[in-house]
């Protein structure tokens, strides 16, 4: 059987500092500053050499931490940037999902906005015609239907977008990490309704940080590991490699990055209660971001994104916005003891202004271990569930020991 | 159906692939139709609205107050044809000039040839144009019926009034492309594009008659402008004055400069809007 999509030799590069600046001024292309950049500044290389055949019927999950090129492949598959080498080979119909609502309009209807969208992503108006009634009823909307979009509420808007998608019907089906958002029972039906798709025969790549969803949806897996595949061949064996490439621990971070016109992130330090070398659930856990400021800071607002080891989020703590004084150094936030579960767990920092724009993205900062705090009459296996709060129980109104209260 | 994703090399138009996105070219058109007159309440009809009332304003002070002649047409259709091929010119531009821009969410996620962006916006000023085209056929009546002002040939203007539409597209197309191509790298063409086209407003014989410099030298630079050429033509249409050809086959063949650098600078840049946009 041959491949319906063959990945050859691909390698992609982009300009540090074109990729820091966005887009150029004309002062600056006049000036002659264009030639002159492109010669200092470092070449990144998102992608190295990747190859690798995807067979019809395929399901194929593409994981790897954040950064490491697995957007940046999708991107590539999709059309939508050129690989620097290299190349691709497709041979059927294929269709992309790099977001939920791509094209979405806040003044059209529900309506409109299916056909809009419905088109973006490749469907032919009388396709959609005939899914029409199928998709608004997968969708939940019927009541709201000519209802401008501006009115919906943003889990309402999240149906309607991936009832559109879910109903598109190429033989290859590219997504990305879509189902991170949206409800827990809607990301159930969305999976449900992908692996009916997947059951068709139809060809799907799916990139995605929940190896949870990746492991019960596909059946192949690739591992990309700065810009490299480190691992082609089954979903598990994808998985085991991901973890070990994840398991390290990083306590410090102290790295380059462009600093914001305002403020510069120094270090982010993880120091554990005690400071003790072995963290376990019973200790608190302090993250010391160090900055500098640079200038007027207004409305910024420090965030501390918390992951497990599948890569689940498991909350995002921040700060409420600030006006850094010109002398503010650190920011600290204290993520309590008897919260986090035993596992490897990785810290994101973000910086914020109004809440909306992320001014700054650190991803995987720190990461680390964190071991089961054990007493003598404790039972040593690991504890269900991702989180291992500390509640408090009573029985007739009688507080009550439990297991965990230490 | 098989194919290949490779480094860009080359140049081609590459009209199959237009065609088989033509569905989704409508769209976007309708798209911006529908947003562009969505909570109004006069609608389409400011696609009229906007010329008539410069028109009135123009044929009151520029031809009664300072006495500008007007080619030998009636002012009223004199400045209202004027505005209304300058208005396609101007919002298609400026459409499609800051198209690239405004989908850069879309264009960042999906795949889609780009040129169908600013081609649609230029359709969305032509739906405009055609609305103010059914007031000029209104007007036009009015003036063979209740007036004598108007003498044509309904043969000349159904030849000169295509030629003139097709030079307006062209033109407002190739520089369209190419600002809208120029402006996702160089941000600085937001603030140019409207200063030129003000500029360009007072290069062009909208508001007054192509002759109204002695210098014929005059004339033939302001012909390099392809909408001298298509204005010029749009009210030859209605009258039975001569035409100096020379103006309009300018105008066509700097339009043709135009278009072309303007398709090869969009389709230079395609490749890598996803990446600066």
């Amino acid at each position: 059987m041959r491949p319906i999509l063959e990945v050859a030799d691909l390698w992609k590069s982009y300009r540090l500092g074109a990729a820091q600046s966005g887009y150029l001024t004309l002062r600056e292309w006049l000036l002659g500053l264009q030639p002159k950049r492109s010669k200092t500044d470092p070449t990144f290389w998102a992608l190295q050499n990747v190859g690798f055949s995807v067979y019809p019927g395929d399901t194929v999950g593409i994981i790897g931490r954040n950064g490491a090129g697995k957007s940046t492949l999708l991107k590539i598959l999709s059309k939508i940037t050129p690989p620097t080498r290299g190349g691709v080979t497709i041979r059927g119909r294929i269709a992309s999902l790099l977001e939920v609502g791509t094209g979405f309009h806040y003044e059209l209807t529900g309506r409109e906005n299916i056909y809009l969208n419905g088109a973006i992503l490749g469907m032919q108006r009388q396709e959609i015609k005939k899914q029409f009634d199928e998709i608004v009823s997968f969708s939940g909307v019927e009541r709201f239907l000519d209802t401008t979009l501006k009115h919906y509420s943003s889990g309402m808007q999240l149906r309607l977008a991936f009832s559109v998608a879910a109903h598109l019907e190429p033989e290859i089906l590219l997504i990305d990490e879509v189902l991170a958002v949206g409800d827990a029972a809607f990301q159930k039906k969305c999976l449900g309704k992908m692996n009916e798709v997947s059951r068709s025969g139809r060809t799907i790549l799916f990139v995605s940080h929940n190896m949870g969803a990746v492991a019960q949806l596909c059946n192949k897996g690739i591992l990309i590991d700065g810009g490299c595949t480190r691992y082609i061949g089954t979903v598990d064996g994808a998985i085991r490699a991901y973890m070990d490439t994840v398991t390290e621990e990083q306590r410090v971070w102290q790295g380059e990055h462009a600093p914001l016109e305002n403020l510069r992130i120094l270090s982010v330090l993880l120091r554990p209660q005690d400071d003790s070398a072995q963290i376990t659930t019973a200790h608190f856990l302090d993250v010391v971001i160090d900055f500098e400021v640079l200038g007027p800071a207004p409305n910024i607002a420090f965030e501390v994104w918390c992951r497990y080891e599948d890569g689940t989020l498991l909350f995002c703590a921040y700060t409420n916005l600030l006006d850094l004084a010109r002398n503010a150094r650190k920011a600290v936030c204290r993520i309590p003891a008897n919260l986090l579960n035993e596992g490897f767990h990785s810290i994101d920092i973000g910086v914020s202004g109004n809440y909306v724009y992320a001014l700054l993205k650190i991803d995987n900062a720190l990461s680390f271990h964190v071991a089961k705090y054990v007493d003598e009459n404790d039972y040593s296996g690991k504890d269900p569930g991702i989180i291992r709060p500390l509640l408090r129980w009573e029985i007739d109104n009688q507080p009550v020991n439990t297991q965990r209260l230490i | 159906m098989e194919y290949r994703i490779k480094p860009p090399s080359g140049l081609s138009l590459d009209t199959g692939e237009l065609w088989r996105f033509r569905e989704l070219f409508f769209f976007f058109t309708w798209r911006d139709i529908k947003v562009k007159y969505k909570q109004t309440t006069l609608g389409a009809l400011w696609a009229v609205l906007q010329p008539l009332s410069l028109t009135i304003v123009f044929a009151f002070f520029l031809n009664k107050g300072l006495s500008l002649p007007t080619d030998g047409l009636p002012p009223v259709l004199f400045y209202f044809i004027g505005l209304m091929f300058w208005n396609l010119f101007a919002s298609g531009l400026t459409g499609s000039s800051n198209s690239l821009v405004e989908n850069a969410a879309i264009i960042k996620k999906i795949y889609f040839p780009r040129l169908i962006i600013p081609l649609s916006c230029v359709l969305v000023a032509l739906f405009d144009f055609l609305i103010a085209g059914a007031a000029l056929m209104a007007l036009i009546i009015w003036y063979i019926f209740w007036s004598d002002a108007l003498s044509f040939s309904w043969i000349r203007a159904i030849v000169l009034l295509p030629l003139s539409l097709a030079l307006t597209l062209l033109v407002t197309t190739g520089i369209g492309c190419m600002f809208a191509a120029l402006n996702i790298k160089y941000r600085d063409f937001r603030y140019l594009i409207p200063f030129a086209i003000q500029f360009l407003f007072f290069l062009t014989p909208v508001i007054y008659p192509l002759q109204l410099f002695s210098n014929p030298a005059f004339t033939y630079i302001l012909a390099l402008n392809p909408m001298t050429g298509a204005i010029v033509l749009a009210r030859s249409a209605f009258s039975l004055e001569p035409i100096d050809w020379l103006v309009p086959v300018t105008g066509y063949l700097s339009a043709l400069v135009l278009i072309l650098s303007g398709l090869i600078i969009f389709r230079k840049m395609e490749a890598h809007f996803a990446d600066i946009a």
